[in-house]
């Protein structure tokens, strides 16, 4: 196929997913806001958000005050943020417009009215209590984007493109999530049992839809330790690095054939330390190290992608 | 010479108050049929069309501005001969607009039998590249749109040719899905010969014009992006196609061939229907501050290494000086009487021509015969005295540079408008393509103008559509 309906096709999967990321986030913060903290403050309670967007420069310079209404502007609203989540739906819709030729029609009207029906959402201003409802509305628009993708597009390389893009995207993001948390909490220590870490675990887990899992993998108390697992060694839980990497590899497999050795080579290794690797050995190098060393290699992986098949050279 | 203008042709009432046959059927179930519910399909219609995005981007307006086209829910009606006649004439005429640019840029008969004056290969869209080059089949003009106009029961006027790159066919398709959805009751009072079957013909078409020897061509459709202002079109008719939409970005030039770049790799393309004009289409060849364009398609395109449709240089043929010999041409190519007329038109290089016209300057249209767009134009009946004066001193001051035509009475054809059903002012499109053959498909655009007495059927300027139905036979009742 086309390089550039690839990257088109392949940059509006990541976009979309990162606005379900970014809504998740916003979402999970905002309600650990309305459960009283004993001595947490606001800024330590809206900061993590922006970490995990990976823009604390342009935030200070734009906001200065990290508070629930500058930081829920700047991730849901604001169009200078190329990862809020206007932007990121206006990205992916422009995405789609190039290359609607290249998806089913039922996909490219989702991706349309997705974009039609934000705009009129937001004609009125976003008010902080409706804010949990707009997180809502940007996951199920989502869930339903992948759901008429994997229901009516051909499994054509178009296809495959599309979901190197969601999953290079959520391995970056969960991984990011959990980064960000781990270390805050890490930090605090403190007694890890208290009611207050309750909350802070579990809203970490809901935001990636994965307390019940938890509840039902482990039938135990919330332990730090077993959500990092869960978030990283797991295959059965489907946004864990490991899940994301078990799509993401056979994929690979099969495009790389001509070219692309390199992606494969990033992949297969990241896969086998996924796939291979003991909790108390990722412990004793570190998560933190860990995870940003993860977050290297996604990046990598997505850098290859790009040079080797999205931005195709002449010759 | 001279066209009534005082009263204009109804497409549902003629010149009286009989409905005509074609549109009894529909008239009976309009009676039983309410303005709100009209004004409800419309709402719909329009809800669909946002939603699939069938939308066109105005230039100059917020960055991705996105407009509807309105769309009527009434649909203009021809009878089976009324389209016989008019697809003989276009397709006649087209016949003979292709053998006329395959002459004008290989013998010149036409100028040596002192029919078209040589003064011709000065016109800027005369591409001297193309001079002597062969293209497949000695085709042009694969894709022609033919503006039509109507002024009474059996007169048809053709206003002009479009053999650039000509648009609007996505609307003759999806306004006809949309009339099916709306109101498929309608289809069952009536036979409407289907057109969705445009889209095939025009791939074997172009699949056709490879050059020769080539096994199963690629073909692709060249647009300029995303923000042109028909780009949905684009998109449309390359799904329609199952071809890939490709920019020029996506192409490149390699040993006298073009390539479009792929993630499997390089991959050579045979046939490029492009939706862009000449001069952005290489910068090394015309523009060179294009971006849109490929750099070498012309010098590969001139070999034979790949075929345009439509070729480089129609616009030669389509502009207003040259339509005035568009029925000598059909006389002298084809040796056949033109089946649709001209509009009359007085060229002011020719003394009898002038006298005529600065006689009746207040009753004429006057034009540029390089002006488009509505520009350096004089309506007479809608002009001022002092105005109309004021040009009499620009014709005299350059005659050459001058036709007239008479102020046309346009057709009316019944549309929803705010206040209910009334009459607005028409024109039609079909859409003629050649390749393998010669032919069109059952339909057309049609245009509206939406405002009341305009003559200005332009979506630049308001303009909407409505869906044309070519009956299989005279309608039933």
């Amino acid at each position: 196929m086309l390089s550039r309906t690839a990257d088109h096709l392949y940059w509006m999967a990541r976009y979309i997913e990162r606005a379900e990321n970014m809504a998740r986030v916003l979402d999970v913060t905002y309600r650990m806001s309305l459960v009283s903290h004993a001595g947490e403050s606001e800024a330590t309670l809206w900061q993590p958000p922006v970490l995990i967007a990976d823009d604390v420069a342009a935030f200070e310079r734009d906001y200065g005050d990290y508070n629930a209404a500058n930081v829920m502007h700047y991730m849901a609203l604001d169009t200078r943020n190329p990862s809020s989540i206007v932007s990121c739906l206006g990205s992916a819709r422009e995405n789609a417009r190039s290359v609607r030729v290249a998806m089913s029609s039922e996909m490219w009207e989702t991706v349309n009215a997705l974009w039609l029906e934000l705009t009129q959402r937001l004609q009125p201003g976003l008010n902080e209590a409706d804010i949990g409802e707009f997180c809502d509305w940007v996951k199920s628009r989502s869930h339903l984007f992948r759901g008429v993708t994997y229901g009516t597009m051909l499994r054509d390389d178009g296809y495959k493109f599309l979901r190197l893009g969601t999953f290079i995207e959520r391995a970056d993001n969960t991984a990011r999530l959990l980064d960000a948390k781990y270390h805050l909490l890490m930090a605090a220590a403190g007694d890890l049992n208290g009611p207050v870490d309750y909350y802070e675990w579990s809203s970490l887990l809901r935001s990636v839809s994965s307390f019940e899992a938890y509840q039902k993998v482990f039938r135990d108390t919330i332990l730090p330790s077993k959500v990092a697992e869960l978030l990283v060694l797991r295959d059965d839980m489907p946004r864990s690095l490991h899940a994301c990497f078990d799509e993401l590899t056979p994929i690979l497999e099969q495009i790389c054939t001509q070219r692309g050795r390199e992606c494969l080579r990033i992949a297969g290794e990241t896969h086998a330390r996924l796939h291979f690797g003991r909790m108390d050995d990722i412990f004793k190098e570190g998560l933190h190290e860990f995870l940003q060393d993860f977050i290297a290699l996604n990046n990598r992986l997505g850098r290859e992608i790009q040079i080797s098949f999205l931005n195709a050279p002449a010759h | 010479m001279t066209i009534n203008i005082s009263k204009s042709y109804d497409e549902m009432r003629a010149s009286g108050d009989k409905v005509r046959k074609v549109y009894g059927p529909y008239t009976d179930w309009l009676a039983s049929t309410s303005h709100a519910h009209l004004a409800q399909k419309t709402r719909e219609a329009e809800l669909l069309f946002r939603r699939v995005g069938i939308t066109f981007n105005v230039y100059g307006e917020d960055a991705g501005a996105e407009r509807l086209i309105p769309f009527d829910v009434v649909p203009r009606i021809l009878a089976a001969q009324e389209w016989q006649h008019l697809s003989a004439g276009a397709i006649q005429r087209v016949r003979a607009l292709n053998a006329f640019l395959n002459d004008l840029y290989h013998g010149q008969e036409i100028i040596r039998a002192g029919i078209v004056p040589a003064s011709i290969l000065t016109n800027e869209m005369y591409r001297p590249e193309m001079q002597g080059v062969d293209v497949p089949g000695g085709i042009y003009a694969h894709i022609a749109g033919i503006d039509i106009v109507r002024t009474g029961e059996n007169q048809f006027y053709v206003l002009e040719d479009n053999l650039r790159t000509p648009s609007g066919v996505s609307y003759m398709l999806e306004d006809r899905k949309m009339m099916m959805r709306l109101f498929p009751e309608l289809f069952r009072r009536y036979s409407v010969a289907p057109v969705e079957h445009y889209p095939q013909v025009l791939l074997n078409n172009l699949r056709a014009v490879a050059q020769p020897g080539v096994q199963d061509p690629t073909v692709v459709l060249m647009t300029p992006g995303a923000y042109n202002s028909a780009y949905f079109e684009h998109a449309f008719l390359a799904q329609q196609m199952g071809i890939e939409l490709v920019e020029g970005q996506d192409l490149f030039v390699r040993d006298d061939a073009v390539y479009m770049r792929t993630t499997e790799g390089p991959k050579r393309v045979d046939v490029i229907y492009r939706r862009i004009d000449d001069d952005f289409i290489d910068p090394l060849a015309f523009r060179a501050d294009s971006m849109l364009g490929v750099p070498g398609l012309v010098s590969v395109y001139r070999n034979g290494g790949v075929t345009l449709a439509n070729a480089i240089g129609t616009g030669v043929a389509d502009d207003k000086a040259t339509y005035t010999y568009v029925p000598e041409m059909v006389k002298f190519y084809l040796g056949e009487e033109p089946i649709l007329s001209n509009v009359p038109t007085w060229k002011l290089s020719i003394p009898d021509d002038r006298r005529y016209v600065l006689d009746h300057l207040a009753e004429l249209v006057v034009k540029e015969v390089q002006g488009s767009g509505g520009y350096g134009m004089l309506v007479g009946p809608t002009s001022s005295k002092q105005q109309v004066e004021d040009f009499r001193q620009r014709i005299l001051a350059n005659p050459n540079n001058y036709i007239a035509q008479p102020t046309l009475a346009l057709s009316t054809c019944p549309t929803l408008v705010e206040q209910g059903v009334a009459p607005r002012h028409v024109d039609l499109r079909p859409f003629v393509l050649s390749g393998k053959t010669v032919s069109l498909v059952p339909g057309a655009l049609c245009r509206v103008a939406m405002t009341e007495g305009s003559l200005v059927v332009n979506s630049s300027q308001g303009g909407g559509t409505k869906d044309t139905w070519v009956l299989n036979e005279v309608a039933s009742c």
